[in-house]
């Protein structure tokens, strides 16, 4: 069955909830039921920051997650978080220029990525998430490219817009890395 | 269709007041309903309505008294804390018989309490909150097409019985985003203004809007009067979902965000061979009764869920009325039951009525 729950979790500021945003319309594009859930209040400037993000081909029972099929974390104390949560067979996507510890599960996929440094070389931070979010999209099959420049297209704001390219060519490295 | 949207919960809302025809929304802002009014502020001006920040809530709950006194449709919002500070203005506006809808995406209490979801304002919404012998008309979305729909209804119920309509929220349902199908053109249903406070250059006779009526037989009589018009409410209102009750060993009892949970119990209980059901209320007040006598005799036995210490179940028991065992389950404070919490009180009732 097609069914994808994902946790994207880190600080504050990292582009936590704008990856979650991005994922579910491009799901939305797919045509699957999708559902995006972000920690709100307090936490979004500087503390934790996360959201759970569900794209199904049923209709989705429940937006809020207590285990997932995916996981990207940005920061380590969100690697203790929800490294738990993951099940069997889920897929562990971690920025490793920020995370430096390592997760001993055996029975998950894990892809480690610096996304900050990969970002920071390009001269722009918020490519960081992006990177992280094409390896997901090939690891799983969530969404396509196609429909995750579409999400570009829909969310951000046009003068913004003429990032895309050099976003989509991001998003490829991350896929590929 | 329409347009299929992806949207955040308080911003839906306010699209859905906008197009249901409402002008005016008075307000103050309050996490987790602040995008509600983030939204009213760009769109009022752009579709010539009013959007007015107020310097409190106490002041906002009574520009909706004054704006509903003149027969247009007006809406207010908040969470937890400042639907009390709205208390009195409710109960005026209640008993000045006038419509309008008031939204409550609850978060943790009492007091200031904090920030996370909870359903723990569900006896101040359903059974009064403000003093005298009122109710409001209680609905409670599940999703974010749901805020939409029941949105546009609010202000239909509230303009037919001359009602104020809550829409109850929770945290979850504010600040998550689903795909919202909106219709080409909303039903926007008129209903007699005649009796409404606005300027006619003295064509015909002041009509006026109070409370207040010093004569205890006079006010027996008006008070008899909103009962009777809760007993039709009551008939013609109820409304619910029932799932997967057909042949359920225990029926689960939630609404909001709590009954999407549920609906995840019900899936996570049938891969382990537990049958289970949904009774999902969509109006609190009038409360669904109609619902539980079309399943009464299926389950073992009801449990309820809620994000409280156990509100809503007070209504089921007296629904039920000892007919079958009713059980509770929930957490509080922001924290929200996962579904392991619910299946193992499933599993702690099916042992005791195997």
């Amino acid at each position: 069955m097609f069914l994808h729950e994902i946790i994207i979790a880190g600080f504050g500021g990292q582009g936590i909830l704008s990856a979650g945003r991005l994922l579910a319309y491009a799901g939305m594009l797919e045509n699957r039921e999708v559902s995006f859930l972000p920690s709100y209040g307090p936490e979004m400037r500087g503390g934790t920051a996360n959201c759970m993000v569900v794209i199904s081909e049923e209709s989705i029972a429940s937006p809020v997650l207590n285990s997932c099929t995916a996981l990207i974390v940005m920061n380590n104390p969100s690697l203790e978080k929800f490294e738990s949560w993951l099940k069997p067979g889920g897929v562990l996507i971690t920025d490793s220029s920020m995370v430096q510890k390592r997760s001993n599960r055996k029975d998950i996929d894990i892809f480690e990525i610096p996304a900050t440094e990969l970002a920071n070389e390009m001269g722009n931070k918020a490519y960081t998430n992006i990177y992280l979010l094409g390896k997901l999209i090939k690891v799983t099959g969530c969404a396509t490219a196609e429909n995750f420049e579409k999400a570009l297209y829909g969310i951000l704001s046009k003068n913004k817009h003429h990032m895309i390219p050099e976003e989509m060519d991001v998003l490829k490295v991350g896929m590929d890395y | 269709m329409g347009q299929k949207l992806l949207m955040k919960g308080n911003e839906v809302i306010a699209e859905a007041a906008i197009r249901a025809g409402c002008r005016h929304y008075f307000g103050y802002p309050i996490t987790p309903q602040t995008e509600l009014m983030h939204y009213m502020a760009k769109r009022m001006p752009a579709v010539g309505g009013v959007f007015l920040q107020a310097e409190s809530e106490v002041a906002a709950i009574n520009m909706v008294y004054g704006a509903a006194s003149t027969g247009h449709r007006v809406l207010t919002s908040s969470s937890s804390p400042g639907i009390s500070l709205k208390q009195e203005g409710i109960s005026y506006i209640a008993g000045a018989q006038l419509p309008a809808v008031i939204v409550n995406i609850m978060r943790g209490g009492p007091g200031l309490g904090g920030i996370q979801p909870s359903q723990s304002d569900y006896f101040q919404a359903t059974k009064g909150g403000g003093h005298g012998d009122y109710h409001m008309v209680v609905l409670a979305p599940a999703s974010i097409q749901e805020l939409y729909e029941l949105t546009v209804d609010a202000f239909n119920i509230s303009d037919r019985y001359r009602v104020m309509t809550m829409i109850l929220g929770d945290g979850v349902l504010g600040q998550m985003m689903e795909v919202v199908d909106f219709r080409d053109e909303e039903i926007i249903e008129t209903y007699d203004k005649s009796w409404a406070a606005n300027g006619h250059g003295n064509k015909r006779e002041h009509n006026m809007i109070t409370s207040i009526h010093l004569d205890p037989a006079v006010l027996e009589q008006w008070n008899i009067g909103f009962q009777n018009k809760y007993k039709l409410i009551s008939q013609n209102e109820q409304r619910y979902e029932l799932f997967n009750c057909d042949d359920a060993e225990i029926i689960l009892v939630a609404y909001g965000s709590v009954a999407r949970i549920c609906k995840g119990v019900i899936k996570e209980a049938a891969a382990q061979g537990i049958k289970l059901g949904l009774l999902r209320p969509i109006t609190l007040f009038p409360f669904p009764a109609e619902a539980f006598e079309k399943v009464l005799n299926i389950p073992k036995a009801f449990l309820t869920v809620e994000m409280s210490s156990g509100q809503m179940v007070e209504d089921v028991r007296l629904t039920i009325e000892g007919r079958k065992p009713v059980y509770f389950t929930g957490r509080m404070g922001g924290m929200i039951p996962t579904v392991n919490d619910i299946i193992s009180k499933v599993k702690e009732i099916k042992e005791k009525h195997d």
